[in-house]
């Protein structure tokens, strides 16, 4: 659904998106990571043919981006939320979503439909005739989505849909997100929540200017942090530390009843370790595989 | 060029300005003022001048008055325009209309829409106020009634156009601030060159007269093309995302 090749994008001197290679499926929930500055609402920008590119390709569907004939065309089949939400804050929330539906052509009954449909599946059909000046972050953010979903787009951009919002709201938000995902649309999540992009994406990309890793949360996790076991013991000695060294394995923490082990199959060098534990007279109670998080990958990426 | 687009953008600011009440204000207080307050003053006049104003130097009074219309409309799309653009750059909304499928001509032309329509009605709703008022006021003293008249009409032509001159410098103008106030203010600079032909008239060193108020229209208009393509070039999506400050 989104195919970008060697996009780039300089603003004089300064390349903010530098050879951008990806591609996004269809239905799929793309995890934009980064840290600021580094490129993430400038690649959206491009995507919705906001701004221009400087070299490179990239398509939405069949549309190229940067062909004047396709950009109106593109803009019909996406939504966008920008990172801030911009409403018009003396209107109410209906009159808000309405003035957006007029630009998309739906005719008046489709656009009320589509509005009771969103702002009852947000609760916030009760205040639609409230201007959306008196709203908390969480709701004006809930009906700035709706703002970009109201023409029932193909693809949903989302530039920091829970940057600065409470706890709470940021759920709210998250679990739309995730009603979103259901209906199998296209999601691009530009995020820096790496909790958030666990939970929710399919796949996620990290970037810093250029495009540092592709994956699945968990094939990152494996991939680029490698895995670890931790074995529970009685006591831990100096001995069973070596015995372990001895048979090849990096022993990464070391604590009075545990140690953490560096492991490439734990499925089957699991028993070697406890063999040798065993055999410097340690008494192992149980073993786990310590998941690192995602968190640990991004920085171990974005720090270089 | 689609109109109802256009049409959208300018809708969605009326409602805006209805919960503005100072924009509102800033629309009907000087149309008001001379409507009202100008046929009043000439009656006083009238009633108690001691000859101050008779039948020959009325027709002069009540042509000077008149051009006020003009001024104003050169002045009350400032306080629209102004806000217009910036009120959507402070309320940081212009990015997901940006992201729509509306042209940038489109959206430009709603701003210009609704940067225009209220000044001009309200001038024009002013300027009748102020004929009726007028004619009743002085139909004893001139022996018929002087308005309406080839003068206010020539000045209710060239209000339009100087309305629209006010709010093309306004969008070319806000594209660079970020402040309602400031943009106002510089905003207002255009009306120097109106005020100065009100002044020289009054003076005696220029008349304006309908001949002249007709070839100043054709100067606006001229003006009023050009300033269009230079806010249609100052207008540009990458432009107001990366470059507006």
């Amino acid at each position: 659904m989104i195919e970008t090749e060697n996009l780039t994008k300089k603003f004089g001197d300064l390349t903010a998106v530098d050879n951008l290679t990806l591609h996004v499926d269809d239905g799929e929930v793309f995890g934009f990571l980064g840290p600021n500055g580094a490129g993430k609402t400038t690649t959206v920008r491009m995507l919705c043919c906001l701004i221009s590119k400087t070299s490179g390709s990239a398509k939405i569907g069949d549309y190229e981006i940067g062909n004047r004939a396709d950009q109106q065309k593109i803009r019909r089949m996406i939504g966008l939320l920008t990172e801030n939400v911009g409403l018009y804050e003396e209107l109410s929330a209906y009159d808000n979503l309405d003035f957006y539906g007029r630009f998309y052509k739906l005719r008046e009954q489709k656009r009320k439909e589509q509005i009771e449909y969103f702002l009852r599946m947000l609760g916030l059909w009760e205040k639609r005739n409230d201007a959306a000046g008196t709203f908390s972050k969480g709701m004006k953010q809930k009906l700035a989505i709706t703002r970009a979903m109201i023409h029932d787009p193909q693809v949903l951009f989302l530039d920091e849909p829970t940057a600065n919002l409470d706890p709470e709201a940021s759920k709210t938000v998250r679990d739309f997100i995730l009603e979103l995902k259901k209906e199998k649309r296209t999601i691009f999540l530009n995020t820096h929540l790496l909790d958030e992009a666990e939970k929710i994406c399919d796949r996620v990309a990290i970037l810093k200017t250029k495009l540092i890793a592709v994956g699945t949360p968990q094939d990152l996790r494996r991939s680029l942090s490698g895995r670890k076991i931790k074995v529970q013991l009685q006591r831990v000695d100096d001995t069973i530390v070596d015995a372990v060294k001895k048979i090849g394995f990096q022993v990464t923490e070391i604590t009075d009843n545990s140690l953490v082990v560096d492991v490439s199959n734990p499925e089957k060098e699991n028993s070697a370790i406890l063999k040798a534990i065993e055999a410097a007279g340690g008494h192992v109670q149980f073993v786990t595989e310590i998941g690192s998080t995602l968190e640990d990958v991004y920085l171990k990426l974005v720090r270089g | 060029m689609d109109l109802q687009s256009a049409w959208a953008v300018a809708a969605k600011d009326f409602k805006i300005f209805k919960r503005k009440s100072t924009v509102i204000y800033a629309c009907v207080a000087l149309p008001l003022v001379v409507g009202i307050a100008f046929p009043l003053v000439v009656q006083y006049a009238l009633h108690y001048g001691k000859g101050l104003i008779n039948v020959v130097t009325l027709p002069r009074f009540l042509d000077a008055f008149s051009i006020w219309f003009l001024i104003g409309a050169a002045i009350i799309p400032t306080a629209i325009a102004s806000y217009s653009l910036v009120g959507e750059k402070i309320q940081k909304s212009l990015e997901p209309l940006l992201a729509t499928p509306m042209t940038d001509g489109e959206i430009l032309l709603g701003k210009t829409i609704s940067g225009l329509l209220v000044p001009v009605g309200a001038i024009y709703a002013g300027s009748i106020i102020f004929m009726v008022l007028m004619d009743l006021v002085t139909q004893s003293t001139l022996g018929y009634l002087y308005y309406p008249n080839w003068h206010i009409g020539t000045i209710l032509l060239v209000a339009p156009l100087a309305s629209l001159l006010s709010v093309e410098i306004n969008v070319i103008i806000s594209s660079r601030l970020n402040d309602v106030r400031t943009a106002q203010q510089l905003g207002m600079l255009h009306i120097l060159p109106f005020m100065g032909l009100y002044i020289a008239s009054e003076l005696g060193f220029f008349a304006l007269n309908d001949t002249n108020l007709l070839i100043l229209a054709g100067v606006v208009t001229i003006i009023d093309v050009i300033l269009f393509f230079v806010s249609k070039a100052t207008f540009q999506r990458e432009e107001i995302l990366t470059k507006w400050k």
